[in-house]
Protein backbone atom coordinates (compact mmCIF):
# COMPACT_ATOMS: atom_id res chain seq x y z
CA UNK A 1 0.00 0.00 0.00
CA UNK A 2 1.79 2.90 -1.47
CA UNK A 3 -1.34 5.77 -1.03
CA UNK A 4 0.47 7.56 1.82
CA UNK A 5 3.62 8.49 -0.49
CA UNK A 6 2.05 7.99 -4.14
CA UNK A 7 -1.18 10.31 -3.29
CA UNK A 8 1.71 13.08 -2.27
CA UNK A 9 3.57 12.92 -5.71
CA UNK A 10 1.00 13.85 -8.18
CA UNK A 11 1.63 16.22 -11.15
CA UNK A 12 -1.71 17.92 -10.79
CA UNK A 13 -1.84 19.34 -7.55
CA UNK A 14 1.95 20.03 -8.22
CA UNK A 15 0.63 22.27 -11.17
CA UNK A 16 -1.59 23.92 -9.02
CA UNK A 17 0.89 24.39 -6.30
CA UNK A 18 2.71 26.09 -8.88
CA UNK A 19 0.57 28.35 -10.00
CA UNK A 20 -0.37 29.11 -6.47
CA UNK A 21 3.44 30.06 -5.90
CA UNK A 22 3.57 32.28 -9.08
CA UNK A 23 0.68 34.00 -7.65
CA UNK A 24 2.69 34.71 -4.02
CA UNK A 25 5.38 35.47 -5.15
CA UNK A 26 3.77 38.31 -7.48
CA UNK A 27 2.86 40.06 -4.44
CA UNK A 28 5.73 39.79 -2.29
CA UNK A 29 8.24 43.22 -2.43
CA UNK A 30 11.43 41.47 -2.39
CA UNK A 31 13.11 37.95 -2.61
CA UNK A 32 12.45 35.46 -0.15
CA UNK A 33 14.86 33.15 1.09
CA UNK A 34 13.35 29.39 2.28
CA UNK A 35 15.96 27.35 4.15
CA UNK A 36 15.23 23.83 4.37
CA UNK A 37 16.79 22.79 7.50
CA UNK A 38 16.71 18.88 6.59
CA UNK A 39 18.83 16.96 4.20
CA UNK A 40 15.66 14.52 3.56
CA UNK A 41 14.43 18.10 2.09
CA UNK A 42 17.05 18.55 -0.01
CA UNK A 43 17.25 15.58 -1.52
CA UNK A 44 13.81 15.32 -2.61
CA UNK A 45 13.84 18.96 -3.78
CA UNK A 46 16.42 17.87 -5.91
CA UNK A 47 15.46 14.32 -6.84
CA UNK A 48 11.84 15.99 -7.84
CA UNK A 49 13.11 18.97 -9.70
CA UNK A 50 11.15 21.61 -7.42
CA UNK A 51 13.17 24.18 -8.19
CA UNK A 52 12.23 24.30 -11.46
CA UNK A 53 8.69 24.92 -10.51
CA UNK A 54 9.64 28.19 -8.36
CA UNK A 55 8.94 31.58 -9.14
CA UNK A 56 11.95 33.65 -9.17
CA UNK A 57 11.54 35.20 -6.50
CA UNK A 58 11.53 32.09 -3.98
CA UNK A 59 14.57 30.81 -3.31
CA UNK A 60 15.61 27.62 -1.54
CA UNK A 61 18.55 27.93 0.75
CA UNK A 62 20.22 24.27 2.62
CA UNK A 63 20.66 24.33 5.95
CA UNK A 64 22.97 22.27 7.98
CA UNK A 65 20.24 19.11 8.01
CA UNK A 66 22.58 16.41 7.25
CA UNK A 67 23.61 14.53 9.93
CA UNK A 68 27.01 13.00 7.91
CA UNK A 69 27.65 16.26 6.35
CA UNK A 70 28.20 18.08 10.02
CA UNK A 71 29.97 15.29 11.74
CA UNK A 72 33.50 16.40 12.08
CA UNK A 73 36.27 14.25 11.02
CA UNK A 74 37.86 14.39 13.99
CA UNK A 75 35.17 12.20 15.73
CA UNK A 76 35.64 10.04 12.20
CA UNK A 77 38.93 10.05 13.49
CA UNK A 78 38.32 8.99 17.18
CA UNK A 79 36.35 5.66 15.43
CA UNK A 80 39.18 4.36 13.90
CA UNK A 81 40.99 4.33 16.38
CA UNK A 82 39.16 2.58 18.51
CA UNK A 83 38.69 0.03 15.67
CA UNK A 84 42.84 0.17 15.33
CA UNK A 85 42.87 -1.34 19.17
CA UNK A 86 40.50 -3.84 18.15
CA UNK A 87 36.94 -2.46 18.79
CA UNK A 88 34.26 -3.38 16.48
CA UNK A 89 32.75 -0.88 14.84
CA UNK A 90 29.02 -0.97 13.89
CA UNK A 91 27.87 2.23 11.97
CA UNK A 92 25.15 3.49 9.91
CA UNK A 93 26.16 2.99 6.25
CA UNK A 94 25.94 7.00 5.10
CA UNK A 95 29.29 7.26 7.29
CA UNK A 96 31.44 4.62 5.85
CA UNK A 97 32.91 7.63 3.13
CA UNK A 98 32.76 10.52 5.67
CA UNK A 99 35.87 11.87 4.87
CA UNK A 100 38.05 11.86 8.16
CA UNK A 101 41.21 13.97 8.97
CA UNK A 102 42.83 11.07 6.44
CA UNK A 103 41.22 8.57 5.13
CA UNK A 104 37.64 7.35 5.86
CA UNK A 105 35.85 4.09 7.94
CA UNK A 106 35.97 2.69 4.16
CA UNK A 107 39.50 3.02 3.87
CA UNK A 108 40.16 2.00 7.43
CA UNK A 109 38.09 -1.23 6.68
CA UNK A 110 40.37 -2.02 3.54
CA UNK A 111 43.04 -1.76 6.25
CA UNK A 112 41.65 -4.72 8.38
CA UNK A 113 39.59 -2.37 10.66
CA UNK A 114 36.36 -4.24 11.61
CA UNK A 115 33.39 -2.28 10.23
CA UNK A 116 29.83 -3.40 9.78
CA UNK A 117 27.34 -1.59 8.43
CA UNK A 118 24.07 -2.05 9.89
CA UNK A 119 20.47 -0.77 8.97
CA UNK A 120 19.31 -1.04 12.53
CA UNK A 121 20.85 0.01 15.42
CA UNK A 122 19.67 -3.30 17.33
CA UNK A 123 22.18 -5.24 14.79
CA UNK A 124 24.58 -4.00 17.37
CA UNK A 125 22.92 -6.30 19.83
CA UNK A 126 23.67 -9.25 18.06
CA UNK A 127 27.28 -8.33 17.51
CA UNK A 128 27.70 -7.89 20.96
CA UNK A 129 26.04 -11.13 22.09
CA UNK A 130 28.19 -13.17 19.27
CA UNK A 131 31.73 -11.39 19.89
CA UNK A 132 31.64 -11.71 23.83
CA UNK A 133 35.06 -11.42 24.16
CA UNK A 134 35.45 -8.26 21.49
CA UNK A 135 34.24 -4.24 22.37
CA UNK A 136 31.45 -3.35 19.92
CA UNK A 137 31.29 0.28 19.54
CA UNK A 138 28.21 1.92 17.97
CA UNK A 139 28.84 5.13 15.71
CA UNK A 140 25.80 7.20 17.22
CA UNK A 141 25.55 9.68 15.46
CA UNK A 142 22.02 11.21 14.15
CA UNK A 143 19.37 14.38 15.43
CA UNK A 144 16.42 14.02 17.13
CA UNK A 145 14.74 11.09 14.51
CA UNK A 146 17.44 8.46 15.44
CA UNK A 147 18.56 9.12 18.75
CA UNK A 148 15.61 7.46 20.50
CA UNK A 149 16.17 4.64 18.46
CA UNK A 150 20.02 4.27 18.63
CA UNK A 151 20.04 5.05 22.75
CA UNK A 152 17.26 2.28 23.09
CA UNK A 153 20.76 -0.21 22.92
CA UNK A 154 21.62 1.00 26.27
CA UNK A 155 18.81 -0.45 28.53
CA UNK A 156 18.58 -3.27 26.05
CA UNK A 157 22.25 -4.29 26.82
CA UNK A 158 21.68 -4.04 30.69
CA UNK A 159 18.80 -5.89 29.95
CA UNK A 160 20.49 -8.91 28.03
CA UNK A 161 23.89 -8.59 30.00
CA UNK A 162 25.97 -7.67 27.54
CA UNK A 163 28.23 -5.69 28.66
CA UNK A 164 30.66 -5.16 25.59
CA UNK A 165 28.71 -3.08 23.92
CA UNK A 166 29.04 1.47 23.89
CA UNK A 167 28.03 4.34 22.03
CA UNK A 168 30.61 6.44 20.73
CA UNK A 169 28.09 9.62 20.54
CA UNK A 170 27.75 12.63 18.64
CA UNK A 171 24.06 13.48 18.59
CA UNK A 172 23.28 16.83 17.26
CA UNK A 173 19.91 18.45 17.82
CA UNK A 174 18.27 20.88 15.56
CA UNK A 175 16.73 23.94 17.61
CA UNK A 176 20.53 25.31 19.18
CA UNK A 177 21.60 24.86 15.48
CA UNK A 178 18.78 27.06 14.09
CA UNK A 179 19.82 29.76 16.78
CA UNK A 180 23.49 29.58 15.98
CA UNK A 181 22.62 30.36 12.30
CA UNK A 182 20.51 32.85 12.81
CA UNK A 183 23.25 34.96 14.89
CA UNK A 184 25.58 34.50 11.85
CA UNK A 185 26.20 37.35 9.39
CA UNK A 186 24.70 36.93 5.96
CA UNK A 187 22.92 33.81 6.13
CA UNK A 188 19.59 34.33 4.07
CA UNK A 189 16.97 32.48 5.63
CA UNK A 190 13.39 34.82 5.82
CA UNK A 191 11.52 31.64 6.66
CA UNK A 192 12.08 27.95 7.68
CA UNK A 193 11.13 24.58 6.46
CA UNK A 194 11.16 22.65 9.45
CA UNK A 195 12.23 18.70 9.25
CA UNK A 196 9.38 15.92 8.91
CA UNK A 197 10.88 13.70 11.37
CA UNK A 198 13.40 15.27 13.73
CA UNK A 199 9.58 17.06 14.00
CA UNK A 200 7.89 14.44 14.56
CA UNK A 201 10.07 13.50 17.90
CA UNK A 202 10.51 17.00 19.12
CA UNK A 203 7.22 18.10 18.38
CA UNK A 204 5.58 21.24 16.63
CA UNK A 205 5.76 23.12 19.86
CA UNK A 206 10.00 23.47 19.37
CA UNK A 207 10.20 25.97 17.14
CA UNK A 208 7.68 28.60 18.73
CA UNK A 209 10.32 29.99 20.68
CA UNK A 210 12.53 30.51 17.00
CA UNK A 211 9.86 31.91 15.23
CA UNK A 212 8.81 34.41 18.03
CA UNK A 213 12.10 35.50 18.74
CA UNK A 214 13.35 35.87 15.01
CA UNK A 215 10.36 36.83 13.43
CA UNK A 216 10.90 33.73 10.98
CA UNK A 217 7.75 31.90 9.60
CA UNK A 218 7.86 28.22 10.32
CA UNK A 219 6.42 25.52 7.87
CA UNK A 220 6.80 22.06 9.05
CA UNK A 221 6.42 19.75 6.07
CA UNK A 222 6.73 15.75 5.15
CA UNK A 223 9.17 14.38 2.78
CA UNK A 224 7.01 14.11 -0.55
CA UNK A 225 7.10 17.00 -3.13
CA UNK A 226 3.21 18.01 -2.88
CA UNK A 227 4.21 18.57 1.19
CA UNK A 228 6.85 20.47 0.28
CA UNK A 229 5.49 22.41 -2.07
CA UNK A 230 2.20 23.19 0.18
CA UNK A 231 4.83 23.91 2.55
CA UNK A 232 6.27 26.84 0.72
CA UNK A 233 3.27 28.11 0.14
CA UNK A 234 2.22 28.23 3.52
CA UNK A 235 5.71 30.49 4.16
CA UNK A 236 4.97 32.84 1.88
CA UNK A 237 0.92 33.08 3.00
CA UNK A 238 2.79 34.01 6.13
CA UNK A 239 4.83 36.34 5.05
CA UNK A 240 2.28 38.31 2.83
CA UNK A 241 0.01 38.55 6.20
CA UNK A 242 3.17 39.79 8.40
CA UNK A 243 2.72 36.84 10.42
CA UNK A 244 5.55 34.56 11.45
CA UNK A 245 4.51 31.50 13.55
CA UNK A 246 4.79 27.66 13.58
CA UNK A 247 2.47 26.28 11.03
CA UNK A 248 2.40 22.22 11.48
CA UNK A 249 1.52 20.78 7.67
CA UNK A 250 2.72 17.24 8.16
CA UNK A 251 -0.14 17.00 11.10
CA UNK A 252 -0.76 13.18 9.88
CA UNK A 253 2.73 12.70 11.68
CA UNK A 254 3.73 15.34 13.78
CA UNK A 255 1.91 16.00 17.28
CA UNK A 256 2.52 19.42 18.85
CA UNK A 257 4.29 18.29 21.57
CA UNK A 258 6.53 14.78 19.27
CA UNK A 259 6.62 11.52 20.90
CA UNK A 260 6.34 11.81 24.66
CA UNK A 261 8.29 8.06 24.79
CA UNK A 262 11.38 8.72 22.30
CA UNK A 263 11.66 12.37 24.66
CA UNK A 264 11.79 10.47 27.60
CA UNK A 265 13.58 7.47 27.06
CA UNK A 266 16.22 10.79 25.51
CA UNK A 267 15.72 12.37 28.76
CA UNK A 268 16.80 9.54 31.17
CA UNK A 269 19.52 8.33 29.02
CA UNK A 270 21.42 12.01 27.91
CA UNK A 271 22.18 15.10 28.85
CA UNK A 272 22.85 18.15 26.57
CA UNK A 273 26.42 18.82 25.74
CA UNK A 274 28.11 22.04 23.59
CA UNK A 275 28.86 19.69 20.14
CA UNK A 276 30.95 20.51 17.26
CA UNK A 277 29.57 20.73 14.03
CA UNK A 278 31.66 20.29 11.12
CA UNK A 279 31.55 23.93 9.14
CA UNK A 280 29.59 25.50 11.98
CA UNK A 281 31.78 24.91 14.77
CA UNK A 282 31.12 24.59 18.45
CA UNK A 283 27.37 25.20 19.10
CA UNK A 284 26.15 25.07 22.80
CA UNK A 285 23.66 22.50 23.65
CA UNK A 286 23.17 21.30 20.32
CA UNK A 287 24.47 17.90 21.41
CA UNK A 288 23.52 15.00 23.69
CA UNK A 289 25.85 12.67 25.59
CA UNK A 290 24.85 10.14 27.75
CA UNK A 291 24.36 10.45 31.83
CA UNK A 292 27.10 10.32 34.43
CA UNK A 293 25.09 6.52 35.33
CA UNK A 294 25.58 5.31 32.04
CA UNK A 295 29.59 6.19 31.65
CA UNK A 296 30.07 2.35 31.06
CA UNK A 297 28.40 2.41 27.99
CA UNK A 298 29.83 5.30 26.27
CA UNK A 299 32.59 4.58 23.77
CA UNK A 300 35.22 7.94 24.79
CA UNK A 301 35.09 7.89 28.61
CA UNK A 302 34.78 3.78 28.51
CA UNK A 303 38.14 3.90 26.39
CA UNK A 304 39.25 6.81 27.98
CA UNK A 305 39.62 8.90 24.64
CA UNK A 306 38.89 12.30 23.73
CA UNK A 307 36.93 13.65 20.35
CA UNK A 308 38.92 16.37 18.90
CA UNK A 309 37.94 18.45 16.25
CA UNK A 310 39.86 16.76 13.36
CA UNK A 311 41.36 18.97 10.09
CA UNK A 312 38.57 19.14 7.39
CA UNK A 313 39.97 19.37 3.62
CA UNK A 314 41.61 22.01 2.20
CA UNK A 315 39.80 23.66 0.11
CA UNK A 316 36.47 22.05 0.98
CA UNK A 317 33.51 25.06 1.21
CA UNK A 318 31.13 22.88 3.13
CA UNK A 319 31.10 25.21 6.14
CA UNK A 320 29.57 28.14 3.72
CA UNK A 321 27.41 25.53 1.70
CA UNK A 322 25.95 24.07 5.03
CA UNK A 323 25.08 27.90 5.97
CA UNK A 324 23.29 28.45 2.28
CA UNK A 325 25.74 31.17 1.84
CA UNK A 326 27.00 29.62 -1.46
CA UNK A 327 25.44 27.28 -3.73
CA UNK A 328 27.36 23.58 -4.27
CA UNK A 329 28.65 24.44 -7.62
CA UNK A 330 30.26 27.92 -6.35
CA UNK A 331 32.74 25.78 -4.47
CA UNK A 332 35.92 25.69 -6.85
CA UNK A 333 36.17 21.85 -6.32
CA UNK A 334 32.26 21.13 -7.21
CA UNK A 335 32.91 18.34 -9.86
CA UNK A 336 36.20 19.64 -10.36
CA UNK A 337 38.13 17.36 -7.50
CA UNK A 338 35.17 16.54 -6.03
CA UNK A 339 32.24 14.14 -7.30
CA UNK A 340 30.25 11.58 -5.54
CA UNK A 341 32.96 8.82 -6.12
CA UNK A 342 36.15 11.15 -4.88
CA UNK A 343 34.46 13.58 -2.18
CA UNK A 344 36.75 15.80 -0.79
CA UNK A 345 34.04 17.07 1.42
CA UNK A 346 30.93 15.25 3.45
CA UNK A 347 28.51 17.62 1.41
CA UNK A 348 29.09 15.60 -1.15
CA UNK A 349 29.27 11.99 0.64
CA UNK A 350 25.92 11.79 1.97
CA UNK A 351 22.71 10.96 -0.90
CA UNK A 352 21.24 14.32 1.91
CA UNK A 353 24.05 16.64 1.67
CA UNK A 354 23.89 19.96 -0.93
CA UNK A 355 27.17 18.90 -3.05
CA UNK A 356 25.91 15.42 -3.59
CA UNK A 357 22.43 16.10 -4.54
CA UNK A 358 23.11 18.87 -6.44
CA UNK A 359 25.70 16.91 -8.71
CA UNK A 360 23.41 13.48 -8.85
CA UNK A 361 20.01 15.51 -10.01
CA UNK A 362 21.61 19.01 -11.26
CA UNK A 363 24.68 19.08 -12.86
CA UNK A 364 25.47 16.02 -15.01
CA UNK A 365 21.97 14.78 -15.61
CA UNK A 366 19.75 17.75 -16.18
CA UNK A 367 16.93 16.38 -17.43
CA UNK A 368 16.64 13.96 -13.93
CA UNK A 369 15.22 16.46 -11.57
CA UNK A 370 12.53 16.80 -14.12
CA UNK A 371 9.25 14.82 -13.45
CA UNK B 1 19.39 10.27 7.69
CA UNK B 2 16.39 11.30 9.00
CA UNK B 3 13.76 9.28 6.20
CA UNK B 4 11.30 6.83 7.52
CA UNK B 5 8.59 4.90 5.42
CA UNK B 6 4.78 4.84 6.08
CA UNK B 7 4.19 1.38 6.75
CA UNK B 8 0.99 -0.52 8.32
CA UNK B 9 1.38 -2.88 10.86
CA UNK B 10 0.44 -6.52 10.35
CA UNK B 11 1.43 -8.19 13.62
CA UNK B 12 2.64 -8.00 17.21
CA UNK B 13 5.81 -10.53 17.48
CA UNK B 14 6.81 -9.71 21.16
CA UNK B 15 6.07 -7.18 23.19
CA UNK B 16 7.25 -3.84 21.74
CA UNK B 17 8.06 -5.67 18.39
CA UNK B 18 6.26 -6.68 15.36
CA UNK B 19 6.43 -6.64 11.25
CA UNK B 20 4.87 -4.09 9.15
CA UNK B 21 4.44 -3.71 5.29
CA UNK B 22 4.51 -1.78 2.64
CA UNK B 23 3.97 -2.23 -0.99
CA UNK B 24 4.27 -6.03 -0.01
CA UNK B 25 7.73 -5.49 1.90
CA UNK B 26 7.84 -6.89 5.11
CA UNK B 27 10.11 -6.32 7.47
CA UNK B 28 10.70 -6.58 11.47
CA UNK B 29 9.59 -3.10 12.91
CA UNK B 30 10.75 -2.40 16.91
CA UNK B 31 7.45 -0.76 18.37
CA UNK B 32 8.59 0.25 21.71
CA UNK B 33 8.14 4.09 20.96
CA UNK B 34 5.09 4.52 20.00
CA UNK B 35 1.60 3.81 22.02
CA UNK B 36 -0.65 0.69 21.60
CA UNK B 37 0.58 -0.80 18.44
CA UNK B 38 -1.88 -3.06 16.94
CA UNK B 39 -2.65 -4.52 13.84
CA UNK B 40 -3.34 -2.08 10.68
CA UNK B 41 -2.06 0.99 12.42
CA UNK B 42 0.26 2.58 10.24
CA UNK B 43 3.64 3.77 11.20
CA UNK B 44 6.37 5.94 10.42
CA UNK B 45 9.55 3.32 9.76
CA UNK B 46 13.05 4.94 10.62
CA UNK B 47 16.20 2.42 11.00
CA UNK B 48 14.27 -0.22 12.02
CA UNK B 49 11.94 1.76 14.45
CA UNK B 50 8.27 3.34 14.14
CA UNK B 51 8.68 6.73 15.55
CA UNK B 52 5.33 7.86 15.37
CA UNK B 53 1.86 6.62 14.26
CA UNK B 54 0.72 7.78 10.93
CA UNK B 55 -2.84 9.15 11.04
CA UNK B 56 -4.85 8.49 7.98
CA UNK B 57 -8.12 10.45 8.93
CA UNK B 58 -5.20 13.71 8.45
CA UNK B 59 -3.76 11.86 5.75
CA UNK B 60 -6.96 11.43 3.83
CA UNK B 61 -8.07 15.22 4.86
CA UNK B 62 -4.70 16.07 3.09
CA UNK B 63 -5.00 14.26 -0.18
CA UNK B 64 -8.53 15.21 -1.07
CA UNK B 65 -7.16 19.40 -0.35
CA UNK B 66 -4.19 18.04 -2.91
CA UNK B 67 -7.20 16.44 -5.39
CA UNK B 68 -9.32 19.48 -5.38
CA UNK B 69 -6.19 21.38 -5.99
CA UNK B 70 -5.48 19.43 -9.42
CA UNK B 71 -9.24 20.21 -10.19
CA UNK B 72 -8.85 23.55 -9.90
CA UNK B 73 -6.57 24.12 -12.17
CA UNK B 74 -7.76 21.70 -14.98
CA UNK B 75 -5.65 23.50 -17.96
CA UNK B 76 -2.35 23.35 -15.71
CA UNK B 77 0.97 23.20 -18.60
CA UNK B 78 3.27 20.73 -18.16
CA UNK B 79 6.60 21.57 -16.65
CA UNK B 80 8.97 23.38 -18.19
S1 LIG C 1 31.83 20.47 -3.64
FE1 LIG C 1 33.04 19.05 -2.38
S2 LIG C 1 34.74 20.31 -1.64
FE2 LIG C 1 33.17 21.73 -2.38
S3 LIG C 1 31.92 22.22 -0.57
FE3 LIG C 1 30.94 20.47 -1.58
S4 LIG C 1 31.80 18.68 -0.54
FE4 LIG C 1 33.16 20.41 -0.04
Amino acid sequence: MTRYTDAFRERGAAQALRARLADDAARLDGDFRAMEVCGSHTMAIARYGLRELLPPRLRLVSGPGCPVCVTDPGYLDAAIALGRQGAILATFGDLLHAPASAGDLAGARAEGVDVEVCTTPLAALELARRYPDREVVFLAIGFETTVAPVVSLVPRARAAGLRNLSLLTAFKTIPPALEALVAEPDVPLDGLLCPAHVSAVIGADAYRPFAERHGRPCVIAGFEPLDILLGLHGLLAQRLRGEARVENQYDRVVRPGGNPRALALMHTLLEPEDAHWRGLGTIPGSGLRLRAAYADTDAARRHGIEVRPGRPRPGCRCGDVLKGRIEPADCPLFGRGCSPDRPVGPCMVSAEGSCAAAFRFGLLEPGANRR
Amino acid sequence: MCLGLPMRIVELTSEGAGIAEMDGLRQEVDLSLIEDPAPGVFVIVHAGFAIERLDTAEAEARIRLFEDLAASTPEAPPPA
